[in-house]
């Protein structure tokens, strides 16, 4: 019972807290167990809140017994729940499959300070999505953020300095952007809970301020969830990480930075400043649909497996900001259960490529011909997770695809066209995901291609094919009975667009 | 002259403009840093002078009275929260840059995008 009371808070501890311990391991095995044992629990944390919550009750917890709106409270309803499941979900699977990769990628005496500087990525995106404290936010996400850029830079390749040092100056930006936003906020109602700013913004005397609050925010949270056109950062940044962190913050990371986009644009200006819904959704939405568009014709263009996977993010964050421009419940569910849905099927196509790039030492096409013959599971798990990023029926992605289609179906004329745009970004979709395919199965391995980059033993191989199986699976399973996140998605949607009217 | 009176939030907004133009147009790594630590520094400037009151002191229980005026407290705390992740930020800036320099033996950009482009 006393448990349940401090679930939200255990969420962010338990990684936290284990992050100095990794770095104490001088055993690189040592420090992966405790960096798998401390996403397990969150993991575990997680999904018990998530049942709880499921029926739109609200956990909240005051951190030192100091009541909001004073003390710093901690919240989690249905939204951040569901995003809590997804990054804690992510790294677990992620660690249980990337062992060999990262002994691949990684020297050894450098590994616990790896899994150190993960766990408190991950302490970072969990405390985002449990704070009830617009600054809270901030320093949750500069947790995460410096945490990531060590993660992305620890990749082999010289170009992830590169990468990491324009992730760095534009996510610093953004969060800067964020920070004025706040700035302002607090100036003119002299709190910082979010709850209790939704309340007092209500009253201000000069809207203005609000409304340039609302502009830093939007455009310093965009930067950081890689919206076009501020995507720039992203796509070297996913490329070079090592394998095993692109698919860890490829699944959760810029749908982290959209969680609090949606929640402060939907609870605390929507509903206090006139024709803000107008703005919100007037600004974003033709945003959402060139980047739909641009992010799949560079996929479809791309030579390597993590590139051409990187820019399909581009286009499928641009789904999820799609949805949520609609302003209306319907479309706001689209948005949410994408999250999910995107996560599952990017943190697969990621696990796919690191586990070619176990093989055959790198993700580029030129060597990743004939994969179909040789390792045939891992192909066909990519079959299944290139149907999903299409959104074929069957699996999780045509889930928010339809859902995204009935919604743009309540918008009348404006509808239509967002349909047309929806169809032929799922065409490009299919190129690009047809061109791997093809790679895959009908062309012979090249002469000569390198092949083994590391030996990989056999338990190894065994818990990164587990993961894949569960992944591609998990994918099917979620496109048939997709009953458990779409409850949390359109009772997150209903409490945000709720407050909206 | 409300303008000359409000002079502290344009030190702020010209501080902040050096900063985003020192990150965007330098093609010094280590100068687009120091950009991006004005940058942030302008920020911090932005909520020092709003919790300020004129003629206002620090509230301390025991050592002011109820009649005193006081200055906000609260945005001092929350920027020596930001100070500490800038220079987080820098340091952790400037060993990439280190790192960079290392992999490239250069640290302008345009150098390193010529070297990348070679391979």
């Amino acid at each position: 019972m006393n448990l349940i009371e401090h679930l939200p808070v255990l969420q962010v501890i338990l990684p936290l807290l284990s992050a100095p311990f990794c770095i104490l391991m001088r055993g690189h095995m040592l420090a992966w167990a405790i960096a798998v044992v401390a996403s397990g629990a969150a993991f575990a944390v997680s999904l018990s809140a998530a049942s709880i919550v499921a029926d739109g009750a609200t956990l909240t917890y005051a951190v030192g017994g100091w009541a909001a709106p004073y003390g710093i409270a901690l919240e989690v309803d249905a939204f951040s729940a569901l995003m809590t499941m997804i990054i804690s979900g992510a790294s677990l699977l992620a660690l249980i499959a990337g062992m060999a990769s990262i002994r691949q990628q990684l020297p050894e005496e450098k590994q616990s300070l790896f899994f150190a500087a993960w766990l408190l990525a991950m302490a970072g995106l969990l405390g985002i999505s449990v704070a009830a404290d617009a600054f809270n936010i901030f320093v949750f996400m500069e947790i995460s953020s410096l945490a990531s850029y060590v993660i992305i830079a620890a990749g082999p390749h010289r170009k992830a300095l590169g990468a990491v040092f324009k992730y760095l100056a534009m996510g610093t930006i953004g969060a800067t952007f964020y920070l004025i936003g706040v700035g302002l906020i607090y100036l003119m109602t002299g709190t910082l809970n979010l709850d209790d700013i939704a309340l007092r913004v209500a009253n201000v005397s000069d809207p203005h301020p609000v409304l340039l609050a609302a502009g830093f925010i939007t455009i310093g949270l965009a930067l950081k969830a890689a919206v076009f056109p501020l995507h720039v950062w992203m796509p070297a940044a996913y490329n070079y990480a090592p394998h095993v962190v692109s698919a860890f913050i490829a699944a959760c990371a810029t749908k982290v930075s959209l969680y609090v986009l949606f929640r402060f644009d939907f609870t605390v200006f929507q509903p206090n400043l006139s024709g803000h819904e107008f703005q919100f959704g007037h600004f974003m939405m033709p945003l959402a649909l060139i980047g739909i568009l641009f992010g799949a014709i560079v996929a479809a263009l791309a030579k390597d497996l993590k590139r051409l996977l990187a820019w399909s993010s581009v286009s499928q964050i641009g789904y999820i900001v799609l949805g949520a421009s609609m302003t209306s419940e319907a479309g706001m569910t689209s948005a949410i259960i994408h999250m999910f849905n995107h996560a599952l099927a990017k943190g697969g196509g990621f696990l796919i490529a690191m586990g070619a790039a176990l093989y055959y030492t790198t993700t580029r096409f030129s060597n990743l011909a004939g994969l179909g013959k040789e390792h045939p599971w891992l192909s066909g798990a990519f079959v299944v997770i290139g149907c999903s990023l299409i959104g074929v029926p069957g699996t999780a992605g045509f889930i928010s695809k339809w859902m995204l289609v009935n919604a743009a179906l309540e918008q009348g004329g404006l509808g239509i066209f967002i349909i047309a745009v929806v169809v032929f970004s799922s065409l490009l979709a299919v190129i690009y995901v047809w061109k791997v395919v093809e790679l895959f199965y009908f062309e012979p391995r090249p002469e000569g291609a390198s092949s083994n980059a590391v030996v990989v033993k056999t338990p190894e191989k065994l818990l990164f094919m587990m993961v894949v199986m569960l992944v591609a699976a998990a994918n099917v399973w979620f496109g048939i009975f997709p009953g458990e996140p779409l409850a949390l998605a359109s009772q997150a949607a209903s409490m945000l667009t709720g407050g909206a009217l | 002259m409300l303008w000359v009176e409000l002079y502290h939030y344009w030190v702020f907004a010209i501080l902040l403009m050096i900063g985003l133009f020192g990150v965007i147009a330098k093609r010094n790594l280590v100068k687009k840093l120091v950009g991006l630590s004005l940058f942030q520094s302008a920020v911090f400037l932005f909520y020092i002078t709003m919790g300020k009151v004129d003629g206002g002191t620090a509230p301390i229980v025991g050592m002011t009275d109820s009649t005193d005026v006081f200055s906000n407290p609260l945005p001092q705390v929350l920027i020596l929260t930001a100070i500490v992740v800038g220079i987080s930020t820098t340091a952790l800036g400037l060993s990439i840059v280190v790192r960079i320099k290392e992999a490239y033996g250069s640290i302008e950009e345009d150098v390193i995008h010529e070297k990348d482009r070679a391979e």
